[in-house]
């Protein structure tokens, strides 16, 4: 099993996301610079947190220009894995590999905190591990976290089940005080149609290891390696 | 070929709400301006170019406010397009 991980110039979360792929997952990990197109073989490819191209013009607006992903976007079309945390979010929104967009959160203010995630979806390779109606706390950090769909968009999301996780209390209520950035129907991350391909603004990455306050990022991070080993040792 | 100068206005979508702008409108508010009913932030972007004529000039602006300028989920897209005089702007 193998995870690549894409580098524009500007992201930031690339090291810590190879961090908990390589030390605390054990997996293998390939760093994907912009500038290529070779995804390496690599089974999912995360597109991480930071500002790529400075987030200039919008979010994610530049970063789908980039040689690798052309390449990322064959992938997806595949049927391949391709995880976006934060910017990488922004990205694929951009790219239209997920629908919707991201706008500046309602409160005008950069959030940085520990919120808690509703699973909604426990049948993706992303959620395996976890329970339908589970609640992880999981940090965000973003400025542009405010997810937005047209009415007729938002409402065919919901339809196809397409949203993974929303905004809850710890109790898993969702309620609009759990929610940190105005995001429509607290969506903190949804996927595409056929699964392979998830957005979210929270930082799984940031809460995989105890001594960094919380292990239930790493619940991803092992659905997926458990997930993918099924696959390939079915296959 | 002429050069143009296009200008190119994005704003949010009316539907979209608009913090940057609620923001404003409630500063402009403190400052003693009560008759502001709504301010929408949007971005000015001039691009300039040559092209064969102003048909072409606006064809070329429209596919690039399509591909990349605007995000046509969140936001609307405006923009005009003028000739620019080379011998005035060299002599500036």
């Amino acid at each position: 099993m193998k995870f690549g991980v894409v580098v524009f110039p500007g992201t930031w979360s690339d090291r810590d996301c190879g961090q908990v792929i390589e030390q605390v997952l054990g997996a293998e990990v390939r760093f994907l610079w912009h500038k290529d197109r070779d995804l390496q073989g690599c089974d999912c490819v995360i597109l991480p947190g930071g500002f790529s191209y400075g987030d200039h013009l919008r979010c994610g607006a530049l970063a789908r220009f980039s040689p690798v992903m052309e390449s990322v976007v064959t992938f997806a079309e595949h049927g391949g894995l391709v995880w976006g945390i934060c910017n990488g979010f922004q990205v694929l929104c951009e790219t239209g590999l997920l629908p919707g967009a991201l706008i500046r959160n309602d409160v005008c203010e950069f959030r940085c905190e520990p919120v808690h995630l509703f699973v909604e979806r426990a049948d993706l390779i992303y959620t395996a591990n976890l329970d339908r109606g589970a609640v992880l706390e999981v940090p965000i950090s973003h400025g542009e976290g405010n997810y937005f769909a047209d009415a007729a968009t938002l409402s065919q999301i919901e339809q196809n089940g397409q949203v993974v996780f929303r905004y809850c209390q710890p109790d898993g209520l969702v309620v609009p005080a759990a929610n940190p950035n105005g995001s429509l129907h607290n969506i903190a991350g949804i996927v595409n149609e056929a699964g392979n391909v998830l957005g979210m603004m929270p930082h799984p990455e940031r809460c995989a290891e105890a001594e960094l306050g919380g292990e239930d990022g790493l619940k991803l991070f092992n659905s997926v390696l458990d997930s993918m080993r099924e696959v390939l040792v079915a296959s | 070929m002429v050069n143009y100068l296009a200008t190119v206005v994005v704003t949010l979508k009316q539907v979209v709400n608009d913090p940057q702008g609620l923001t404003v409108r409630s500063g402009l508010r403190q400052l003693g301006f009560e008759e502001v009913d709504e301010v929408r932030v949007g971005k000015h972007i001039e691009v300039r170019l040559s092209a064969e004529n102003e048909k072409a000039a606006r064809a070329r602006v429209s596919e690039m406010c399509r591909k990349l300028l605007a995000n046509h989920v969140i936001e609307d897209v405006r923009f005009q397009v003028e000739q620019q005089d080379a011998q005035v702007g060299a002599s500036r």
